[in-house]
């Protein structure tokens, strides 16, 4: 076994690094040092920050996107299309979805897909508020924007049973080929979705 | 240790931050996880999708050890199946049954049937029909097996049409005629179906009754005592097709 190089304050700190996305060990071990030698303009606001953000953080009640305020500032915005609703996977998914500018309506997110295998079934997710939510607001079309995967494509048909009682469009996004794609290079299953929802030019 | 095998693609689960553990369903060792690295990739994840056909070679040290596989696709039919409810309902459904296999031991038969299964899910042929000859299989391969050679009452192979839900024995139209409000219906393909396939064209109340007679004694054998409900995928795919209304509570009708 290795022995420690440094106090357990800094090993603390390197460990817990290290459990961060995209940082093994090493990594952490740089970073942790990094940290160390900015002291003042790095790892005091860091620490402060931190702090901040966990005493604040919440889950959204409306949408289930996680802010420092609740509502959320995307279920606050008034700027907002309030007759579409689109329900995405995860936060990370919302995020991208904001941060491509696609669309400008409000969100409902569901904290995973329905896995067998990891045994989440529909109460795991944040669907019981949906109808409700549909119900109670103004919403017209229901866009159901999760993943191109077997679990993604199960949770879809879900949410849409779900809510065929209700007077809402339900729409899906589209399969094909991505911007810079070789036809060469795509799968088989991408390619034959892509030729089966083809659009006239 | 290594070995290679064909196997289909039953799911994943994120191990990490780039790879995944791949759980299959091999000809000839059975059910098998093992880890993918870089299995979250784009290039890979499309091939890493339930129903899918690979060519998988397995590396360890030891045996007892999980893992990793290394994968070459071979058919890639998960798109085809995201087309319709019906076969992303059955590809789940399909995944529990052979859930309840142990692992590393091999299935032939249901391993075979279970790619026809895929095969016909993707496509336009009715795959119904083998679901109900699988779940017949898998009852027999877990030790529960029915007796569906001759009638209990009379020894005739021949009009066998109902079976007794407490002995699991095939009773004779006739014979059984006078308890038949409490004889599970036995659907003709169903007593023809001990060869692998044979299921051919059948009607939606053959259907229906194939999947009440499989649902009752995987219920009383395997789900029941393991304080399992019947999964959520089974009952939404019978309900898809059959056309008969799910069992219980249907989403959101509440």
């Amino acid at each position: 076994m290795a022995e420690r190089i440094a106090g357990q304050e800094i090993e603390r700190l390197i460990q817990l690094l290290a459990r961060l996305p995209g940082l093994g060990p090493r990594s952490a071990r740089r970073a942790a040092l990094h940290l160390i030698r900015k002291r003042e303009e790095l790892l005091s606001p860091l620490a402060d920050a931190m702090a901040k953000a966990h005493a604040h953080i919440r889950v959204c009640s409306c949408c289930g996107n996680v802010d420092t305020i609740d509502p959320c500032t995307v279920c606050a915005d008034p700027r907002r299309d309030p007759t579409i609703l689109v329900v995405v996977e995860s936060v990370a998914d919302l995020w991208a979805l904001e941060r491509a500018s696609a669309i400008r309506a409000a969100y409902h997110v569901l904290g995973g897909t329905l896995s067998p295998l990891d045994g989440i079934g529909p109460d795991q997710l944040n669907l019981a508020s949906l109808p409700g939510r549909l119900r109670d607001s103004r919403v017209s079309e229901l866009i159901i924007a999760v993943n191109a995967t077997v679990e993604g494509q199960t949770t879809a048909h879900y949410i849409t049973d779900l809510v065929s009682h209700l007077p809402v469009k339900v729409t899906r996004l589209a399969h094909g080929v991505p911007m810079g794609g070789e036809l060469d290079y795509l799968d088989e299953g991408t390619l034959a979705a892509a030729m089966r929802l083809r659009t006239d030019f | 240790m290594d070995w290679q095998d064909e196997a289909l693609v039953m799911g994943t689960r994120r191990q990490g931050e780039t790879s995944v553990i791949l759980e299959v369903m091999t000809q000839g060792h059975g059910r098998h996880f093992g880890i993918v690295r870089g299995g979250r990739s784009r290039k890979l994840q499309p091939v890493l999708q339930s129903g899918n056909s690979l060519i998988v070679s397995w590396r360890a040290r030891l045996e007892e050890q999980l893992g990793t596989f290394v994968i070459e696709p071979v058919t890639l039919r998960a798109a085809d199946m995201m087309a319709t409810e019906a076969a992303l309902q059955g590809v789940s459904h399909l995944g529990h049954l052979l859930r309840l296999l142990p692992e590393r031991e091999a299935f032939d038969g249901l391993y075979a049937l279970a790619l026809l299964i895929c095969q016909r899910l993707a496509g336009e042929d009715h795959a119904a029909p083998l679901m109900a000859v699988l779940e017949l299989a898998l009852l027999r391969e877990l030790g529960f097996g029915l007796d569906l050679s001759a009638c209990a009452l009379t020894g005739s192979r021949e009009h066998l049409a109902f079976v007794s839900p407490r002995t699991g024995r095939a009773v004779t139209a006739e014979a059984g005629l006078p308890w038949a409000g409490k004889l599970l219906r036995l659907p003709d393909f169903m007593a023809r179906s001990q060869a692998l396939g044979a299921a051919g064209q059948v009607s939606g109340t053959e259907l229906a009754d194939a999947f009440r007679l499989t649902a009752h004694f995987l219920d009383q054998n395997i789900y029941g005592p393991r304080g399992q409900e019947v999964p959520m995928a089974r009952r939404r795919y019978v309900a898809l097709v059959t056309g008969e209304a799910m069992q219980a509570d249907p989403p959101g009708k509440a």
